[in-house]
Formats: C-alpha cells, sequence, structure tokens
C-alpha cells in the first residue's frame, strides 16, 4: 500500500475536492443512449416536445459521467471499498450536448464501522454543475474507505 | 383503458431480464467508474467483493432501460379515454441502496412498482409519479433498489 493513498483519516468533516471539469458531447450522449435507451423515440415524442421520455437518459447519464469525475478526483488514489447508495438524488436541470460539467464534494460526516474496525463509512454530498453555474445534480452518498491505521480498539 | 389500469399503482411489474457479461461491465467502467474491482478480475478477487462486479450506475442504467422499453410498450397500448399520458424528464430518487454486488454472469431481473400519484402545485395539469425500482440476481437476493419520481402530464 503506497503512503499517497487517500484513506479515512484524510476524509475530514469540511473537506471539500474539486470535480474535474468535463465536456459533454453530442457523440457521448449518443453513445450512453445506444445502451441504455436503444429504442428509436415513440412517434409521438417528436411530435410533442412535453413527452420527455428519451430525457429520462439525461438523469442516470449525468451520473455515470459524474462518476467518473469522483474517481478522478478521489477514488481512483484512494482506500475506496465501494458504496452502498445514494440517500438522496435531485436532478435539477438536463445535461445536454456541448454542457462543460463541473462541481464539488464536501465530506458531511464519517464514521468507523463497528463490525469492521479497519474500514470507514464516509458521507459526501456531491454537487453537479454546468458551464451556466446552474446545479445539474446534487446526491448524498456514503463510500467504503480503508483506514490508513486500523485500530482494534476504535 | 383507465389511467389506473395504465399506471398499474401497487402491482409490481416485471421489467425485463439482463445477464451482466465480464466484457460489458469492464467498458462501461473503463468509461465511467474505473476502480480496480469493475475493471480487473485479479484486483476483484482481492477486494471487499471477492470478483468482478458492475459499477452501480450500470445496475441502474440497465433498470431505466428495461424501464423505458416498458412504458414506452404501454403508451403503444394506450386507449384512452383522453390522450396518451406524457412523461416529463425524472426529478430524481430516494433511498437508493446497492444491496449485492452484481457479478460478472450474473443475470438480473428488473421489476417496478408503480407507488403514488401526488398533484404537483407548481405545474397544473402534472401529477409526481413515485415508483419502487428493483432488481434481483439468479439466487433471488435483491441487489438494488431505489424510490424514483417522475412528472406525468395524465387527464
Amino acid at each position: 500500500m503506497t503512503a499517497r493513498k487517500l484513506a479515512f483519516e484524510e476524509l475530514q468533516e469540511g473537506r471539500v475536492f474539486h470535480l474535474p471539469e468535463t465536456r459533454v458531447t453530442a457523440e457521448e450522449i449518443a453513445a450512453f443512449s445506444s445502451q441504455f435507451d436503444p429504442e428509436p423515440s415513440h412517434p409521438d415524442e417528436e411530435a410533442e416536445p412535453g413527452n420527455a421520455l428519451s430525457a429520462a437518459g439525461s438523469g442516470w447519464h449525468a451520473g455515470a459521467l459524474f462518476m467518473r469525475m469522483f474517481c478522478e478526483a478521489i477514488l481512483l488514489d484512494s482506500t475506496s471499498q465501494g458504496s452502498p447508495g445514494i440517500t438522496e438524488m435531485r436532478w435539477n436541470a438536463p445535461v445536454r450536448a456541448g454542457d462543460t460539467l463541473s462541481g464539488h464534494i464536501t465530506v458531511l460526516s464519517r464514521r468507523i464501522l463497528k463490525s469492521r474496525p479497519g474500514l470507514g463509512l464516509v458521507i459526501f454530498r456531491h454537487v453537479v454543475k454546468n458551464q451556466r453555474g446552474e446545479t445539474v445534480m446534487e446526491c448524498d452518498n456514503p463510500v467504503f474507505f480503508g483506514l490508513r491505521h486500523p485500530r482494534d480498539d476504535a | 383503458m383507465s389511467l389506473d389500469a395504465f399506471l398499474k399503482l401497487s402491482e409490481t411489474v416485471t421489467l425485463g431480464r439482463h445477464t451482466f457479461t465480464a466484457e460489458e461491465i469492464k467498458r462501461f467502467a473503463a468509461k465511467y467508474d474505473p476502480q480496480p474491482f469493475h475493471l480487473d478480475e485479479e484486483a476483484a478477487r482481492q477486494s471487499i467483493f471477492g470478483g468482478l462486479c458492475a459499477s452501480g450506475w450500470q445496475s441502474c442504467a440497465m433498470w431505466m432501460r428495461y424501464n423505458l422499453q416498458s412504458i414506452r410498450q404501454s403508451l403503444e397500448d394506450w386507449d384512452g379515454p383522453g390522450s396518451r399520458p406524457e412523461f416529463g424528464p425524472p426529478t430524481g430518487f430516494s433511498n437508493l441502496k446497492w444491496l449485492k454486488p452484481v457479478y460478472a454472469g450474473d443475470t438480473i431481473t428488473f421489476t417496478r412498482t408503480n407507488l403514488s400519484l401526488e398533484p404537483i402545485a407548481s405545474r397544473p395539469g402534472w401529477r409526481l409519479l413515485s415508483s419502487k425500482a428493483e432488481a434481483f440476481n439468479d439466487k433471488g437476493e435483491r441487489v438494488l433498489e431505489f424510490e424514483g419520481r417522475v412528472p406525468v402530464k395524465a387527464e
């Protein structure tokens, strides 16, 4: 284990990390849609702009794009052991081709697991914005991290 | 078909089944979630998961794929009274739990239970549909759940 890795100990409450900028291209949106919304639009959908079934992809796509940013900001050089879920997700604005996403992550709280003293749970709040400063999505997300110095008496 | 019959409130609907291959797990992970336990069998064996498993975002996106398929099919079958319900972009979800890993080779069954349809005060004519999403592996273990919210315009 290298000493540079970010471990539970370094994820103090209130610490803020910046998410790297990510540009969303039309090709990227088409690639996601081809996998997760491969059916052609319902004929009525294009005639009725209000019928935004295809926009369902936008939120989950934003989630996947955010995950990549989270990996680069924290997870890939950390003792992360995966996440049990997301307590609350708000999709406030759609992600469109040409958008540049950025944002930040704040440590809300953390605790060492009683059942596994070598492992801690860190609760993050993630906020993703577009180039106009509009919040695209925000969510609260617990993630498990290994401790740098596991303590049996923790 | 009434709106209630269309939405099937309180009824659990099977949306589809999908087998997650190692190849597609790695392809998704390389693009969106390149953590070692989603990318590399050996690293995954040594991780808390014990084997190659899908990114949680991939299992969610796959639920969405089968859900959209199911909604589009139901819209095809809509025969009134009134005009076909319209769906807006989902506004979010609560209590998403990745309960068990989705391992390479697992066949996952996706379900949806529509829970309630409440008026949206700020959007006349629109109501908020809340649905419970779930996914189960071949052993019948629940691997994923969340409560999704989507605006629906219906008469």
